[in-house]
């Protein structure tokens, strides 16, 4: 009795209703159709014919904040006769994994964003191979220190570095801070924010740059940051967007980890800016491109690799991924060359050091800053 | 035989694709770290689980995972009620808009977040900014929904009946909810529970957004050693203890939501209208509804915000590649790409999810079979329960390349993400299934009728809304997947989230807003889509 009369309840409808259904369902039908183009395979084009194993294709293994303008892959493509195929994954972490992983036996030609605090891990990891051109000028100077057989190729670089909202100092008639030492200065108590150097890249950079300047002391400098209630957040979109005064998020402290071209992007449209990098805290990040041990297209991966230090990339590093080129003679973007200084020197951790102590330095960074 | 044919037949495709897609990664990391150097070594394993650190993260994320869930619990009772059983203006709009939470990508949530709980924001009295108690408030915002939809559904159709007479007898209001209403639901509320639990244990980004960095649970703990210390073997030591933890979990709810005869209970009253005695559970409702609305409320008025004016300017925006061309396609052209690939995981998930639930609600003939069947039913949960970063990474190492490339199949985002929403589906779709009465198809088949002609008219009627309903299920954890996504996505094809990462990730006021605007407009998509789906009036849907 019962089923019979829940299945009644179930299928009958009355006609206000059937018609509110029909409306319904045509309207998700239309929804699914303006979505489609009727797609219930997926896509529309042809990336990747196959992948590997064409040796027309070059198949670029890469980070999510790799992006080139279209014209210029067009171009990369047209001058080479090759088609490119870039394969993203999530973050410099898990790249460099990758590609260790597959030392020997690679899912792809070229590998593009190994950072300086990576590099050993793909080196020590034998999954590259020497890159037998000639280097554009300039470029050579970023070359990895022990990086000695030249597999890696630098393509651009960029510094880690404290930044401050000048407005705020200026209103609140107080002096910035200039070096790490200030930054434990009571003055500054509760302005600072900095990303976690266990879940993101300029946290790591940052903490790179005090173990260079503090040496066996680092831990005792974050015990200062900490007492001066220093916040620490997830990521550089939580620091800076969030918690950092010119960020989008109304936050409410005006010293923030960075870097040194971010004052670019807070120009007031009166011919200033209202952030700028205190150039004595940097930490310099430079990303290399790399041909893969045993990968399928060994030319492709030359010509790519060629075309990365050659002028059309090194002239859309800035406006596409926000990084500084490493040719010499490189024109930057207006508002780069006038408002994004560079410092003259900056920190630096060599790369068989960091890859020897990273677990050690992060487990015990992260024992300060849970106390 | 030919009954058994049948139904190895129609598991072959859903094992078959959750075997490739989900063992094959999964099983493909957890060797790595076991078999670090092609020989087995559990002291190794012992060595990882007995670190203090490791401890603590287990301890952390189980207590809480715990207290989320009686949490959300708590509130969602209420308003399951009043959502399900009541009868008042806006009650269709209000319960689409609860699956919002669901698509927000957590940065953005995050953000908005601090706003109302930093000193001086709106919520900034609670003091709990930076404390374990945002966290939890993060996990129930996003998942208390689970409970209301799911308790929500087998409430509705609850027979009043037993109750009333209850009350007939003398029964206080409060004795019939204790003593007929609560055990009725104990099924719905122990799997939507147990579900919620699972989402909370495997959270990330709610607990490095919200939460800062001060406290690991195992899923970011499982991030720092996979990703950043590439230690495998300490990764594989925490996620065989996540699995077990699932597999256990599982297994109880499994045994505590059983009903004897779950066709029983299928029917569907029209809701009434409040009375004064409802007053306490609709009180409770609109401050639950409120404390949800309050990050979005944000959110949208932030997006709205251009140089501390009101204007529209960051949605016009959407329509361009972001201040200095930061994107490689404008946000509207990534809002296509979502559609496109949640239509393709929705149809996948659907199929699998069809195939799955007709195995399962079939009736058993032996203990065997019975057994058979509740140990597939869970294995189709554990997607649930497992770190993104191993399942994202395994299907890097172990289906990028020779013998099984799909790394650039058009249809392996849709796949990873339909595996995510295919428990979601079935436990929509198995218990109308396993409402139908075998005797009516029997009927059927006595008067003449052949198999899909049965099937047709006795199934299929009563499937299909519900069908439509695991449909928009489906759809929204497809447009609102981030984790699989970021590890697999195409550079020219983005989705939503992955721009709305990218946009928030750059400086700039422009780049900024349009985040916020771009988020806005895929929780107005996921909202318009449910509710589309909701005015398909699916009676006693998604009983867990």
């Amino acid at each position: 009795m019962t089923s019979r009369r829940a299945t009644r309840t179930t299928s009958s409808a009355s006609p206000a209703r059937a018609a509110r259904t029909t409306v319904a369902a045509a309207a998700l039908g239309a929804l699914a159709l303006a979505a489609t183009s009727c797609s219930l395979v997926g896509g529309d084009d042809d990336t990747g014919q196959g992948g590997s194993g064409e040796s027309d294709t070059v198949v670029l293994l890469t980070h999510n904040d790799f992006f080139l303008p279209d014209e210029v892959v067009a171009a990369f493509e047209e001058e080479s006769g090759y088609q490119l195929d870039v394969r993203p994954t999530d973050g410099v972490g898990n790249l460099v994994n990758l590609v260790s992983e597959q030392a020997g036996k690679p899912s792809g030609d070229v590998v593009f964003g190994v950072d300086n605090t990576f590099a050993s891990r793909v080196l020590g990891a034998d999954a590259l191979t020497s890159y037998a051109g000639d280097l554009p000028p300039g470029v050579a100077t970023y070359a990895l220190p022990g990086d000695d057989e030249g597999d890696l190729v630098p393509v651009d670089n960029g510094n880690v570095c404290v930044n401050v909202d000048d407005v705020w100092f200026a209103k609140q008639e107080i002096e910035p801070p200039v070096t790490l030492d200030d930054l434990t200065d009571p003055a500054y108590e509760g302005l600072f924010v900095v990303p976690s150097a266990a879940s993101s890249s300029p946290g790591l950079a940052f903490l790179l740059s005090t173990i260079a300047e503090y040496g066996d002391e680092w831990p005792s400098y974050w015990e200062d940051l900490l007492a001066n209630d220093t916040e620490i957040v997830a990521g550089w979109s939580e620091a800076y967007q969030s918690e950092f005064t010119q960020g989008g998020g109304d936050g409410d402290r005006p010293i923030v980890v960075s870097y040194d071209s971010s004052p670019a992007f807070t120009v007031d449209g009166e011919g200033g800016t209202t952030t700028s990098a205190l150039l004595d805290t940097c930490y310099q990040q430079v990303e290399y491109a790399a041909a893969l041990d045993g990968a399928d297209n060994p030319d492709g991966a030359q010509a790519l690799l060629d075309f990365m230090v050659g002028p059309d990339v090194q002239a859309a590093l800035p406006e596409s991924m926000y990084v500084f080129p490493v040719a010499d003679d490189t024109e930057l973007p207006s508002d780069w060359a006038t408002f994004a200084a560079r410092p003259s020197e900056s920190y630096e951790v060599d790369p068989a050091e960091i890859e020897a102590n990273r677990e050690d330095w992060l487990i015990e960074w992260t024992d300060i800053i849970s106390r | 035989m030919k009954r058994a044919a049948g139904l190895v037949a129609l598991a072959t495709l859903p094992l078959g694709v959750l075997t490739v897609f989900f063992v094959l990664p999964v099983v493909g990391m957890l060797g790595r770290g076991l078999w670090p150097d092609g020989s087995f070594d559990p002291a190794a394993l012992y060595d990882v689980l007995s670190r203090p650190r490791v401890g603590r993260v287990i301890w952390f994320t189980v207590w809480t995972s715990t207290v989320a869930t009686v949490v959300a619990v708590v509130l969602g009772l209420p308003a399951a009620y009043a959502l399900h059983r009541l009868d008042f203006p806006l009650r269709g709009v209000v319960r689409s808009a609860l699956l919002v939470p669901f698509v927000l990508p957590t940065v953005v949530v995050g953000v908005a977040f601090r706003q109302l709980l930093r000193e001086g924001g709106p919520l900034g009295f609670l003091g709990i900014d930076g404390t374990p108690w945002a966290i939890l408030a993060g996990l129930v915002f996003f998942n208390v929904a689970v409970v209301i939809r799911s308790v929500g559904a087998a409430w509705e159709s609850l027979d009043r009946r037993p109750g009333e007479a209850a009350a007939a007898l003398g029964a206080t209001p409060r004795q019939v909810f204790t003593s007929i209403t609560l055990p009725s639901l104990r099924p719905a509320i122990v799997s939507s529970a147990s579900v919620v639990f699972l989402f909370c244990a495997t959270a990330f980004g709610v607990v490095l957004t919200i939460g800062g960095v001060r406290y690991a649970s195992v899923e970011t703990e499982i991030y720092l050693l996979t990703t950043v210390l590439y230690d495998l073997p300490g990764a594989a030591a925490l996620s065989i203890v996540q699995l077990l933890a699932v597999v256990a979990l599982l297994a109880v709810s499994a045994r505590v939501r059983r009903v004897p005869d779950p066709t029983v209970q299928r029917a569907t009253p029209r809701p009434l209208r409040p009375r004064r005695s409802d007053a306490p559970q609709l009180i409770a409702t609109g401050v639950l509804l409120a404390l949800l609305a309050a990050p979005i409320a944000a959110l949208v008025a932030e997006s709205l915000r251009v140089e501390d004016r009101w204007s529209l300017g960051h949605y016009r925006n959407l329509a361009t590649t972001g201040g200095d061309g930061v994107l490689v396609v404008p946000v509207t052209t990534a809002l296509r790409n979502s559609l496109q690939t949640a239509l393709d995981a929705t149809w996948i998930a659907l199929l699998l999810g069809l195939l799955v639930s007709v195995v399962l609600t079939r009736r058993s003939r032996s203990a065997t079979e019975r057994r058979v069947r509740s140990v597939l039913d869970g294995f189709f949960m554990l997607p649930l329960g497992v770190s993104a970063v191993t399942l994202g990474f395994g299907f890097l190492v172990t289906l990028g390349r020779e013998p099984l490339d799909l790394r650039t199949w058009p249809l392996l985002v849709p796949v990873a993400q339909a595996l995510v929403a295919l428990p979601l589906v079935v436990r929509t779709l198995v218990p109308v299934l396993a409402g139908i009465d075998d005797r009516q198809r029997q009927a059927a088949a006595s008067l003449g009728a052949g198999a899909l002609r049965t099937a047709m008219t006795v199934d299929v009627p009563i499937v299909l809304r519900p069908v439509v309903a695991a449909a928009g299920f489906a759809f929204a954890v497809s447009l609102g997947e981030f984790g699989a996504t970021s590890f697999l996505s195409r550079a020219d094809h983005p989705t939503v989230p992955v721009v709305i990462f990218r946009l928030i990730g750059r400086p700039g006021e422009g780049n900024y807003g349009m985040a916020l605007a771009a988020s806005v407009v895929l929780a107005a998509t996921t909202a318009l889509v449910i509710l589309a789906v909701e005015r398909l009036r699916v009676p006693a849907m998604g009983s867990w």
